[in-house]
């Protein structure tokens, strides 16, 4: 996936720095430290030390039986719902907090929308002792209560976001706003493979141990090379990049990437972008976007806080036009059947983000001797309120 | 020559003012302009409403939406502009985010600012670099200047560069920060003001941001050739009372 982009930070048309001249010194510092730091000694051995004995990796590749046998077919899921605070978005703060370390930053700024980024970025700040501050919709904050209260107790200030549709969108465009503002040793810790380059690429290479492992586990337990589909839910699409990122030269699997399609994706209620978007600027890149005929960006909806964004990072909106990846969705219901689905069959509660993956199953008519791998990017505590009213 | 061109000519201390078409009533742009122009302000900066306004502090991000919830969209304001165009010789600038114009279909955009008589665009998530490869030919073609924002961490290099791309002013964004938010001038800033006024630059300057009332409009004429005021305006004609009266008073009060 890193072969992918260009010097300039894009991928095909999309991508790019859109930003304006406020921001030009924060990031292009970082554009020019981003990979030299990533792959130093120094910083590979302590992220990759504390991937083992923080987060808890390598994740389990869990043979799913009884969920095979339901759809006869052979399913596996990459456990990222078992990492340190119960998602994927842990490997990518893990790696960020170590290069905001090296660029000598002092402060840490962050977006989140389920609130499982805001939890991971108060985490590693935890961690390495820096102050953190969360910028949240003031709607996600009220739908992922659980997790507000995690980071505050974690130490961040949780800032409510509450210009325009009060959900991810607003809670990026307060975080950069407040990029501007602070002084020069604030890092924004971005959540997705979203933003200026050199975000989606760094987003993607510190997400890329998902299938970097799945290579190693799958060889070890079946003996293939690669399965036959890999399959993830995308809202901006770090999970999926992590997932993609060493199978993008395989042309031999199939790329599955799962949009949120809400209430249905002509209901007008949808975060399902390739679908009904079109090629726009969105938080300093060129990719899909929902918007209307005067670049108007739309509200998105999804009951998952985690897709409900009206964009795709970059690299998403270059595998779907180059037809690399296919893009499917999922509705609102057919996420919680799911994840009630693999509650009963497997015994572990999804993130609704990933139920949406999940739901890829019912459309996909997966043969007997196929492979599947679904990335189930993360675990379902923070929906239970939505959970528990379908019981 | 444009007319901002002629204008920096034959004149000091220049007031610029921002305002966002569509607010705080729908159809408020041309009286806006108008009696701007009758208040001698020199330059205004029409902005059109965007949902996402990265740059923009509260007050111009609220009057946006506001405006768009008025029902505002660029056709309307390009209609609006050219409704007056007969009546107005005041100078204008177009400010807009680049997904404004990538959706309205860049020439149609551009072939809109001409037939308003706009003179320049602040497009500020506009790269240099998209600039030079993509749109520097076609806002030529066009007749329209495109203006820069250098701030207190744009290096000395990169100005420079900017100027070379420049004919008609550069923006001082005074301080690292969105619009809307600092009171007063600090001692960094006006090392910064110092600093770009040494450099002798062949364009000439306009600072921005927290310009906000006599005492900093003031202070930024000694060191650039104007200033440019957005949120306090927006603040002023958000209160109540006859809009004519806000902008002729605000006007006074900020050139006394």
């Amino acid at each position: 996936m890193d072969k992918l982009i260009n010097n300039d930070g894009f991928y095909g048309e999309f991508g790019g720095a859109y930003i304006p001249e406020m921001l030009y010194p924060n990031v292009k510092e970082l554009q020019d430290n981003y990979i030299q730091i990533i792959e130093s000694e120094d910083f590979a051995k302590e992220y990759k030390e504390l991937l083992k004995n923080y987060v808890g990796r390598p994740t389990p590749l869990y043979y799913a039986k009884r969920l095979s046998e339901k759809y006869n077919t052979k399913i596996f899921l990459k456990r990222e719902d078992l990492t340190h605070t119960g998602a994927h978005k842990i490997n990518n703060t893990i790696g960020q907090i170590l290069l905001a370390e090296k660029l000598g930053k002092k402060r840490i700024i962050a977006e989140t929308g389920a609130g499982q980024h805001g939890v991971a970025t108060a985490t590693v700040c935890a961690l390495k002792g820096l102050q953190c501050t969360v910028y949240m919709g003031e709607i996600d904050i009220k739908r992922q209560a659980p997790n507000v209260a995690r980071m505050k107790m974690l130490g961040a200030e949780v800032i409510p976001a509450s210009s325009g549709s009060r959900t991810l969108k607003d809670a990026v465009n307060e975080a950069i706003r407040a990029w501007i503002n602070e002084p020069e040793d604030t890092y924004y810790l971005i959540g997705s493979v979203v933003g200026p380059h050199p975000y989606p690429d760094m987003v993607a290479r510190l997400q890329a141990i998902i299938s970097e492992e799945m290579k190693m586990q799958l060889k070890e337990q079946t003996g293939k090379e690669n399965p036959n589909n890999i399959i993830a839910c995308v809202g901006g699409g770090s999970n999926a990049a992590g997932a993609f990122f060493h199978y993008i030269k395989d042309k031999d699997v199939k790329l599955i990437a799962v949009e949120a399609a809400g209430k249905g994706i002509n209901s007008g209620e949808t975060a399902a972008t390739t679908q009904i978007g079109t090629t726009g600027i969105l938080h300093g890149s060129k990719t899909l976007l929902m918007q209307d005929e005067y670049g108007q960006v739309t509200e998105p909806y999804s009951i998952s806080a985690g897709l409900d964004y009206p964009g795709i990072g970059p690299v998403h909106a270059y595998l779907f036009k180059d037809k690399r990846a296919d893009f499917l969705n999922a509705t609102d219901k057919e996420a919680l059947d799911a994840a009630f689905e693999l509650t009963e069959l497997e015994g572990i509660i999804p993130a609704l983000e990933s139920a949406h993956a999940l739901a890829a199953l019912k459309k996909l008519n997966l043969k007997e001797n196929e492979t599947t791998i679904i990335n189930l990017s993360g675990r379902g505590d923070k929906d239970l309120e939505t959970y528990i009213k379908l019981l | 020559m444009n007319k901002i061109q002629q204008l920096f000519k034959n004149k000091k201390n220049i007031l610029s003012v921002y305002f966002t078409a569509g607010y705080p009533e729908l159809n408020d742009t041309a009286t806006i302009i108008k009696e701007l122009e009758k208040n001698n302000a020199d330059l205004i900066e029409v902005g059109i409403p965007f949902s996402d306004p990265l740059a923009d502090g509260p007050t111009i991000q609220d009057s946006s939406s506001i405006a768009l919830k008025n029902g505002i969209n660029p056709n309307l304001v390009f209609k609006q502009i050219q409704s007056i165009k007969n009546q107005t010789n005041i100078p204008l600038i177009i400010m807009a985010y680049l997904n404004q114009m990538i959706a309205f279909g860049e020439d149609n955009f551009l072939e809109e600012c001409k037939k308003s008589n706009i003179q320049a665009l602040i497009i500020p998530d506009l790269p240099i670099s998209e600039y030079k490869k993509k749109y520097k030919k076609m806002f030529e073609e066009y007749n329209l200047s495109n203006i820069f924002l250098i701030t207190p961490q744009t290096s000395n290099e990169r100005i420079l560069e900017i100027d070379e791309l420049s004919d008609t002013f550069i923006y001082m964004v005074s301080s690292n920060s969105v619009t809307g938010t600092k009171k007063d001038i600090d001692n960094a800033q006006i090392q910064y003001f110092e600093r770009i006024k040494n450099m002798n630059l062949k364009n000439p300057t306009l600072i921005g941001f927290g310009i906000s009332n006599n005492k900093t409009f003031t202070e930024a004429c000694k060191y650039a050739n104007g200033a440019i005021i957005g949120s306090a305006f927006i603040k002023k004609i958000s209160e109540k009372g006859e809009l004519k009266d806000k902008i002729s008073n605000f006007i006074k009060e900020i050139k006394n």
